[in-house]
């Protein structure tokens, strides 16, 4: 019954996420020449450049902050594509498939990435 | 608004006659212009000069009643509240309002906006019936709590905002800008207790959670409630109640009559009831 305000409640919840984990993200990757982050790019030079990321991808604390994103941002993204397609007025069976599709296309790539953010860890 | 330099103005009207046309198409017609001329006086001249059957819904010629909602140069608004000297052109295309199916000519099917207002309750929810039918005082309401609602109370039901809603002009299961306004409306009244009750609804696909703040509604509404806030705040209070944060007050409370004021020299008592 209540499904949409909770759906619309974790969908809030899940931009206030992307938005600090995103912002994060790209402090880290486009300030480096402003901010000082040498323990987040231990082997200097650019963020991208091979050492670092697997630096990163090494630590912990960058597994969790990447799986919280991707989890944040697929709900996020797959709940506003199902507001979109659900606005073309699609009839109740495919209204139905439209949501499983997304579910469970969304689950398939959160366990692929989280899989890679652990593995990345053995680096 | 510039004065206009024409004398004669040109009205083309989408005409429909479900019993005689397949589908709509649009008529023209020319009428004379005078300075102040409405919309809707100029609709009145064409019936008169032109086409006795053209038909619409027009009430109380100074944008109360909300009858005369309709298409006017592209934008929703009431034909008896709008000016031809405010189009600022000579050529005034009159059509049903959009979102809705027409029964005839400029005559929108508003069922379903009732339909939908229906559903959400419009009306104070109270526990106390008895004090709710048959008051015995008032009840009891800050200044402050008033402004919290106060504008969505303007609302006259002309289904200009419906009109212009994007959302619902393509979901069906969305209850639209003026029911949900008036639900907040409600909602967000000292006096009611039936938040509940309404939720029931707004939970649902109907609810506020398609609006995506295209803001239409608003800048149509020609009395200047603002459904689109409406909207917005409706979904905070659904989120907050979501997370079990929502404050929930009682209904509020009979107001005592006042016992140590006295009544002023000169004021007439009230005249008897006559029903």
């Amino acid at each position: 019954m209540m499904r949409d305000q909770k759906l619309w409640t974790w969908h809030l919840a899940a931009g206030i996420v992307i938005l600090v984990f995103l912002g994060m993200h790209m402090t880290i990757m486009h300030l480096n020449a402003v901010i000082a982050l040498k323990g987040l790019n231990p082997a200097g030079g650019h963020p991208i450049d091979w050492a670092n990321v697997v630096s990163r991808a090494r630590s912990g604390f960058f597994m969790v902050t990447y799986v919280i994103l991707l989890g944040a941002a697929l709900f996020h993204g797959l709940y506003g594509l199902r507001n979109i397609l659900f606005e073309l007025d699609p009839a109740r069976w495919l209204k139905r498939t439209i949501s499983a599709v997304l579910l469970v296309g969304g689950l398939a790539l959160f366990v692929v990435g989280t899989w890679a953010a652990v593995v990345a860890r053995s680096l | 608004m510039t004065k206009p330099n024409f004398t004669e103005v040109n009205y083309r009207i989408r005409r429909f006659d479900p019993e005689r046309d397949k589908a709509p198409h649009w008529e023209t017609y020319r009428v004379p212009f005078a300075a102040g001329m409405t919309v809707l006086e100029g609709l009145w001249k064409v019936k008169e000069l032109h086409s006795p059957t053209l038909a619409w819904r027009s009430s109380c010629r100074m944008g109360v009643c909300g009858s005369c909602g309709m298409l006017i140069n592209g934008k929703p608004r009431l034909a008896c509240n709008t000016q031809i000297a405010e189009l600022e052109s000579d050529t005034v295309v009159v059509a049903p309002l959009p979102n809705f199916d027409i029964v005839r000519d400029l005559v929108p099917e508003l069922k379903p906006m009732f339909a939908n207002h229906q559903e959400l309750k419009p009306y104070v929810i109270r526990d106390d019936v008895q004090e709710r039918e048959h008051p015995t005082n008032e009840f009891y309401q800050s200044a402050h709590e008033l402004e919290q609602y106060l504008q969505f109370t303007y609302c006259i039901k002309c289904g200009c905002c419906m009109a212009a809603c994007p959302t619902f002009a393509t979901d069906p299961l969305y209850s639209g800008p003026m029911p949900l306004g008036q639900a907040q409306r409600y909602n967000s009244d000292t006096r009611d207790g039936g938040f509940k009750e309404r939720k029931l609804v707004l939970v649902s696909e109907a609810g506020p959670w398609r609006c995506h703040y295209a803001g239409e509604c608003s800048r149509v509404c020609p009395k200047g409630v603002d459904p689109a806030k409406a909207i917005q705040l409706m979904k905070r209070e659904l989120v907050f109640d979501y997370l079990r944060l929502r404050k929930t007050k009682c209904p509020a409370k009979v107001a005592e009559k006042p016992t140590e004021v006295k009544r002023r020299e000169g004021i007439p008592d009230a005249p008897p009831r006559t029903v």
